[in-house]
């Protein structure tokens, strides 16, 4: 045969092996990807084919170990402007056929050399099908990736893995919020002022709070009532975030005496458990969680069906068929999963307060749910007038 | 909320021939409707002319019209069956324009039918330009994005000049206006191009104007595929990119599911413009295609255009996500909501969500350029390829090398050995998209093309190009390496590369490479294509290959039965053979079997996953099947692989599927060597007593010539060893056999040429025939109209033969008994004879179904295929008799005397093709098929079905008017009575001087017109072409002869296509069509359902 000698075989370098360890046992060899160590965290698979970049800067993903299912990852590269956060936040990341050459006219460098340069240990090369259907079986679990020089006891590593925190009964908030307050102005004429608790906040929901003629004053996880008031809102949002909602105490509270106050309240995933739990619902660990950006919600007040961004380890244990007493009036879910019936929205009905489990912010995904912030708008009106 | 309980009968409308376009999908997404309404328990009403279509098979609708599509058979039909609803949106644009035609008639009204899963204003919003251009404004103004390419109208140069600064440059697409079929447009690149393009459209142009448009070659191509229930649900099934950019028609590019290339802000940008639109046009229930072009250089967005109804991008679309757009559609059509229909996959999901996919699907097109030699074959806007293979794997290069080793074309799969060739001069070539493109490019780089290089020539997205790379440099490593490792072997699987490909690069056989493979454990395991990405639990065993580490192959207990089906659609090869092999999977598993089917025709019923009991979409390759047939030995017992069905793809594995100890049922390879080899099968007419037209091989102008001398001429010349009647000739004199002989590159002593005699003015018949060892059912006589030497696929014909009498049939009969068992067939066989001078010569056998099996079994109203695949599995004719799926007594061959005719009517794609200059492709018929598809007219005597069968392909035969009439001396004589019988219907006749002299001796009077190479008169006089041209001509009888007269004869026929006058270019034609004629002059022409057919034949069988 002939093959050209200047040979551009060379262009395809091996990375080194790396190996990925589940706490039950099962092992997946491949090649590292991103950044070469160790890494430790919850397995978990989203379903998104778009979006990694997003998904990567998602603060609810902190501790997290995601899988790809779609098997082209880092295609676009990265950008500038879909950073949902100021850094990457999963623990790990597995793909199985990262792009060698990014191609969009808004990337800027590539997501390899990204996560090496942000310190993400990934794994490449693995059947991630198999681990997928592995962790929907088995449910989402503690995982360990390993690459450069792993050692070849995998018992060893097991052990490791085995030691890692669980994400049941871990308090994460604090750990991605905002440390200082700030704001985000409205864009065009200001007509309310949100006061939003941080507890793993995406870039995108502010900005779509904005673009509603919001100013919204981001605060910090610690935030206390008075401090919410100070900023005088008109509202108050509760974020996304990662960790066991059972742990969040204080933003549980925070609520509590927000909804004494009669406030407009709008949550968010993380922020609707939280307001699940400050009407005294509990919570509970989903088997797998729903991470993706596909899933059929029904608004039950309409009987429409919107397909929406997921991202949610944890749901609201609240009764589908009735309305519940609370102590701030009767609540209803207001919207469910349709692939599973898991609660993903509750309103009160005596007053103005609602959130949903989903991410009507998109990024990744859907703009299907955007009404809900128009939905907020029209609360904050109601209270004015 | 429910479906609606008002509607109790629907109107299914079909989409008619497989022609460029519209094909087999359409099939597909009838059969999956009509199967939907009955289910609900609503009577189906369907017409469809086309008889190789499982929609057409009588359990799939209540009442099946086989009639010609046109208004007036449909409102014979409405009258008939008066059904509460039609639905037009499943039958393509056939059903589609059908429709809206009788709603614009009132029909629809008069006879109170509802238009349903569309409104006449969403499908005129969607199709007409100037609608759509102010729905993609008002979505501007809602979304931010998108809008219509960008275009001023000019009347003079000073215009046009300003018009390409405003338009921000060049290139720039000048369209003048009111000129016929776009003429005189043209890209621009440079001033000089402009001034000549725009100057010469402004001439043209009856209004002086131009429209100067802005150029959008070479962005890049999306599709999004929508679907919308009554709440305003709406969601996005799948998003396709296209590899070659815009220019290439999406049917002929290659393309790619999910999209590769988009962040997830353009990819919503996209669906939020897609879904504003669908809601925009109105489009209440259904399935709409939306495409996009997005610039490569700033995510500029155009909307290209939208689809009110299901596509052949819908049917790839459910393929490839496994979400069944057709049969959603009709449960939205009939009133139920997305979020109310279960997901088929999961069954515990609902359809009210978005497909995610964990894999890559890709499509390659299949082209025929080769039967069109003189058509231009740069792929642009207008679609030109006949066919499509899909692949699925689990990464981009995996489905590319899997789609392309899917077309099964010499040359389809890259090649890394041999001299690439020259770098500019392979970068040159790549400039022009054609037929192969991609292996040109990948030539390129192997001669050292830079990434950036291949795309300046060719705009293809740097990502697709650095995948094209990486397959280099793999394959640079294959060929490095010392040995074949097992880690370099796996990857180079993983990308796709095939036994083949890595034998070619290793300079080993494929059977090593296969050997060493197996030693090393580099197997390929099965994965589901499931709508979710695994979140959810898979019930619905829809399988792909991948070298990956987990399997998804469940065990079974039952025995399964392997089906090997037909591949990408080409033309010799159709939807008849899906045909056949959908229908062994439903008698099989009815006989008890687990079936599972093998295929990769995105286009086709057997690859719907509701078909066979397990499906694997994958290549038909002796690897690929060897594998699957691997993994599902490992599933449970393996009772057999059928490849009688699939036509040629499968029965060419036959023979080294069984030497790698695959059991095949069925016809056993031998036999099919026994039909197939010349020296073979000459032995077993021989044995038989049968006669053969004289022939001999040659390898050399000097062996040819002493056969043709010997045998005397015409004589039918062939190389061995080709399908579909390819290169093969009727010669006529030794000057074109020597010109044959030197222009024929593939003859060589291992290819001879093969000279048979050619029996002139014979008649043609095809038989179609079960044989179970002991016993024939012999299953139809099919009479050809035009005479032998027109391939059997492009010759109309009837069934019962109409001339042929009891002594004829029982001559036939004797003979294929013979060759059945003298050949060893355990199954179905199709032999061609030819009756000249009262000898009964035998053409061809072929072990297998046929083109035929489907229009057979509709005009017996015996399911043949059927009663073929029980017979591979042991059953004998006796058996099937006993057990009702053949009739108790008689066969195909004793019809009763008063069961209708059916008439076969082939379809040609002449109107796609134009050579370089534009100018359309000649359109006589010859030994080497050209047909697309074909139509059934059905009746009770011949003329009748004639004219219907016309009508289903062409548009109705004209009852009166003007006819042209221009034959070759021999066939002078013929034309007389069919040509006197035309003056009695009325018909004005216009004949060339030669023509017109025979006619007026025989006392018809013929206005003699100027040939075209006459030129116009002295007076004005205007010559035939422009006359047809003009509309002036009603019916064009023009038959050719040899190479004299060929000329003039060429305009006249490419007239007729581009006029759509119909033409008749053989005086059988014109007699059967004198019939017709007399038929539709004679009174009113009814409609009958193949129902209705049925218990007539079987009430006077009984």
């Amino acid at each position: 045969m002939t093959t050209s000698d200047q040979g551009t075989a060379s262009q395809r370098q091996k990375a080194a092996p790396a190996v990925l360890v589940l706490e039950d046992g099962r092992t997946f060899r491949g090649r590292a990807y991103g950044a070469v160590g160790v890494t430790f965290g919850e397995a978990v698979f989203s379903t998104g084919m778009t979006g990694y970049q997003e998904t990567l800067t998602d603060p609810s993903y902190h501790r997290q170990v995601v899988v790809m299912t779609s098997p082209h990852v880092g295609n676009t590269g990265i950008n500038d402007e879909d950073m949902e956060s100021r850094r990457i936040w999963v623990s790990g990341y597995v793909v199985r056929d990262p792009a060698r050459v990014p191609s969009s006219w808004r990337s800027r460098r590539t997501l390899d050399d990204e996560l090496a340069a942000q310190g993400v240990v990934g794994i490449s090369g693995i059947d991630t099908r198999a681990l997928t259907r592995h962790l929907r079986e088995r449910g989402a679990m503690r995982v360990g990736i390993f690459s450069g020089d792993v050692p070849a006891d995998e018992a060893t590593l097991l052990d490791q893995v085995r030691e890692a925190p669980e994400m049941k009964g871990a308090s994460l908030y604090e750990e991605v919020a905002t440390e200082e307050a700030y704001v985000v102005p409205a864009v065009g004429e200001k007509r309310f002022t949100v006061a939003a608790v941080d507890l793993g906040i995406k870039g995108m929901t502010p900005h779509c709070m904005a673009e509603r003629g919001i100013e919204v004053h981001v605060l910090p996880a610690t935030a206390t009532a008075e401090e919410i008031y100070a900023v005088a809102p008109d509202g108050v949002f509760f974020s996304n975030g990662p960790g066991d909602p059972e742990r969040a105490e204080h933003p549980v509270a925070l609520m509590r005496s927000v909804l004494e106050r009669r406030t407009p309240v709008f949550g968010i995933c993380f922020g609707n458990q939280i307001f699940g739990r400050a009407l005294g619902f509990g919570t509970y660990k989903l088997k797998y969680g729903h991470r993706g950006i596909n899933q059929p919600v029904q608004d039950r007040t309409t009987g429409k069906v919107e397909v929406t961004a997921h991202n949610h380890g944890f749901a609201v244990d609240a009764p589908l068929d009735r309305v519940s007493e609370t102590p701030y009036g009767r609540a209803e879910v207001s919207h469910v999963c349709l692939n599973d019936q898991v609660v993903e929205g509750l309103q009160l009905l005596d007053q103005p307060a609602f959130s949903v489990q989903y991410h009507p912010e998109a990024a990744a995904g859907p703009h299907d749910a955007a009404y809900l912030f128009d939905r907020f708008v029209s609360l904050m009106e109601g209270q004015r007038a | 909320m429910p479906k609606r309980s008002d509607i109790r009968s629907v109107l299914v409308i079909g989409s008619g021939p497989i022609v460029i376009g519209q094909a087999a999908e359409f099939d597909y997404s009838g059969t999956q409707a009509c199967r939907v309404l009955k289910a609900e328990g609503l009577r189906v009403i369907l017409v469809n002319s086309n008889p190789a279509t499982i929609m057409t098979d009588p359990e799939i609708a209540d009442a099946t019209y086989v009639e010609p599509i046109t208004p007036e058979f449909v409102e014979k039909i409405i009258a008939k069956e008066r059904p509460d609803a039609l639905l037009p949106t499943l039958g393509g644009q056939t059903a589609l324009n059908t429709a809206i035609s009788m709603h614009e008639q009132g029909v629809l009204e008069k006879y109170g039918v509802e238009l349903i899963g569309a409104n006449v204003e969403a499908i005129n919003k969607g199709e007409d330009r100037d609608l759509f251009k102010g729905v993609v404004e008002a979505v501007r103004e809602r979304t931010g994005h998108g809008e219509s390419a960008r275009s001023v109208i000019c009347h003079s140069m000073d215009d046009v000049l300003k018009g390409v600064d405003t338009l921000g440059g060049y290139p720039v697409v000048v369209r003048p206006s009111f000129t016929m079929g776009g003429a005189g447009s043209g890209f621009a690149h440079d001033e000089e191009e402009l001034r000549r393009i725009a100057g010469q459209g402004l001439t043209l142009s009856p209004t002086t104007e131009v429209l100067l448009e802005e150029s959008i070659l070479g962005w890049k191509e999306y599709e999004l595929e929508l679907m919308r229930d009554k709440h305003d649900n709406v969601v996005v099934v799948c998003s396709i990119e296209n590899f070659d950019p815009m220019g290439v028609h999406t049917g002929d590019s290659i393309t790619v599911a999910p999209a590769m290339t988009l962040t997830d802000r353009e990819y919503q940008r996209l669906r939020d413009i897609g879904i504003a639109i669908i809601r925009e046009v109105g489009v209440d229930t259904g399935g709409c295609n939306i495409q996009f072009a997005v610039d490569p250089a700033d995510g500029r967005i155009i909307v290209i255009e939208m689809n009110p109804r299901v596509s052949r991008s819908s049917a790839l679309a459910s393929k490839a996500t496994g979400f069944p757009i057709a049969k959603i559609a009709a449960k939205l059509a009939v009133g139920y909501t997305l979020d109310e229909i279960p997901n088929d996959i999961t069954e515990k999901t609902p359809a009210s969500f978005e497909p995610t996919l964990d894999y890559v699907v890709v499509k390659a097109p299949r082209f025929a350029f080769e039967k069109f030699p003189s058509a231009d074959s740069t792929l642009t806007t207008t679609m030109k390829s006949v066919g499509e293979a899909m692949a699925i794997g689990r990464n981009f290069t995996e489905a590319l090398q899997k789609a392309l080793r899917s077309l099964e074309k010499k040359g389809s799969q890259f090649t890394f050995v041999g001299e690439p060739g020259d770098k500019a001069e392979l970068l040159a070539q790549a400039v022009r998209p054609t037929d192969g493109r991609i292996n040109t490019v990948m030539q390129a780089i192997r001669a050292g093309a830079t990434p950036e290089e291949v795309f300046d020539a060719t705009r293809i997205d740097p990502w697709f190009v650095d995948q094209l790379f990486l397959l280099k440099e793999i394959a640079d490593e294959l060929g490095a390496a010392d040995k074949l490792e097992p880690e370099l072997l796996a990857e180079a699987k993983r990308h796709g590369f095939s036994d083949v490909q890595i034998g070619e690069i290793r300079g080993l056989r494929e059977d090593v490479v296969r050997e060493v493979r197996h030693a090393l454990g580099v197997r390929p395991v099965y994965k589901t294509v499931d709508t979710c990405a695994a979140e959810f639990a898979a019930r619905t065993p829809y399988f792909y290959s991948s070298y990956d580490e987990e399997s998804e192959v469940a065990p079974r207990e039952k025995p399964a039965v392997i089906i090997l089906g037909s591949g990408p659609n080409r033309i010799g090869q159709g939807i008849e053979f899906d045909y056949s092999c959908v229908h062994a999977s439903f008698a099989l598993s009815d006989a008890g079997y687990e079936t599972v089917m093998v295929n990769c025709n995105p286009e086709t019923v057997s690859t719907d996953y509701d078909t066979s009991d397990r499906l694997y979409f994958e290549p038909l390759t002796l690897e690929d099947v060897l594998e699957i047939v691997h993994a599902e030995t490992l599933a449970g017992p393996v009772a057999g692989v059928i490849v009688q069905l699939g036509g040629q793809t499968p029965l060419g594995l036959s023979q080294a599927l069984k030497d790698n100890g695959v059991p095949i049922v069925g016809t056993p390879p031998e036999a099919i060597h026994a039909a197939e080899d010349r020296g073979a099968f000459g032995r077993v007419l021989a044995e038989a007593g049968l006669p053969a037209p004289k022939h001999g091989t040659a390898t050399t102008f000097a062996g040819a010539k002493a056969i043709a001398d010997e045998i005397g001429y015409p004589v039918l010349v062939r190389p061995s060893y080709v399908l579909g009647g390819r290169g093969m000739e009727i010669v006529y004199d030794e000057t074109r056999l020597a010109s044959y002989i030197a222009e024929s590159t593939e003859i060589s002593p291992s290819r001879p040429v093969l000279v048979d005699r050619f029996l002139d003015d014979a008649i043609e018949i095809d038989v179609d025939a079960l044989y179970d060892g002991h016993e024939l059912y012999l299953g139809g006589v099919m009479e050809h109209i035009e005479e032998a030497g027109i391939h059997s696929g492009d010759s109309a014909c009837a069934l019962p033969p109409i001339t042929l009498g009891g002594f004829d049939i029982k001559r036939l009969r004797t003979s294929t008994e013979a060759i059945a068992e003298g050949v060893g067939v355990r199954g179905l066989i199709n032999i061609q004879f030819a009756l000249a001078g009262d000898i009964l010569y035998v053409l061809e056998a072929n072990p297998r179904a046929s083109r035929t099996v489907p229009f057979t079994s509709k005009a017996t109203a015996v399911p043949l295929a059927k009663a073929a695949a029980r017979i591979s599995l042991g059953a004998t004719v006796a058996e099937l008799r006993a057990e009702g799926l053949l009739p108790a007594v008689g066969d195909g061959g004793e019809l009763p005397l008063d069961a209708p005719i059916s008439v076969k009517e082939a379809v040609m794609p002449w109107s796609r093709f134009r050579d370089i200059h534009g100018r359309g492709v000649d359109t006589i018929l010859g030994p080497e098929m050209r047909s697309t598809g074909e139509v059934m007219g059905i009746d009770s005597v011949f003329g009748t079905a004639y004219a219907k069968s016309q009508a289903g392909a062409y548009g109705p035969l004209p009852t009166k008017g003007r006819a042209f009439i221009s034959v070759a001396n021999r066939d002078k004589r013929s034309m007389i009575f069919p040509a006197r019988e035309l003056v009695a219907h009325g018909f004005e006749l216009f004949a060339t001087s030669g023509t017109a002299e025979v006619l007026r001796r025989n006392g018809i009077n013929a206005t003699v017109v100027r040939k075209q190479s006459e030129g116009e008169g002295p007076n004005g006089e205007k010559t035939i072409v422009q006359l047809i041209h003009e509309g002036g001509v009603d019916l064009i009888v023009n038959t050719p002869y040899g190479t004299g007269g060929r000329l003039d004869g060429y305009d006249i026929r490419t007239a007729a296509v581009a006029r759509s006058v119909p033409c008749l270019t053989t005086v059988q034609a014109l007699a059967a069509a004198v019939q017709g004629i007399d038929a539709l002059n004679g009174g009113d022409v009814g409609v009958r359902s193949l129902q209705e057919h049925a218990e007539h034949l079987t009430a006077s069988r009984g």
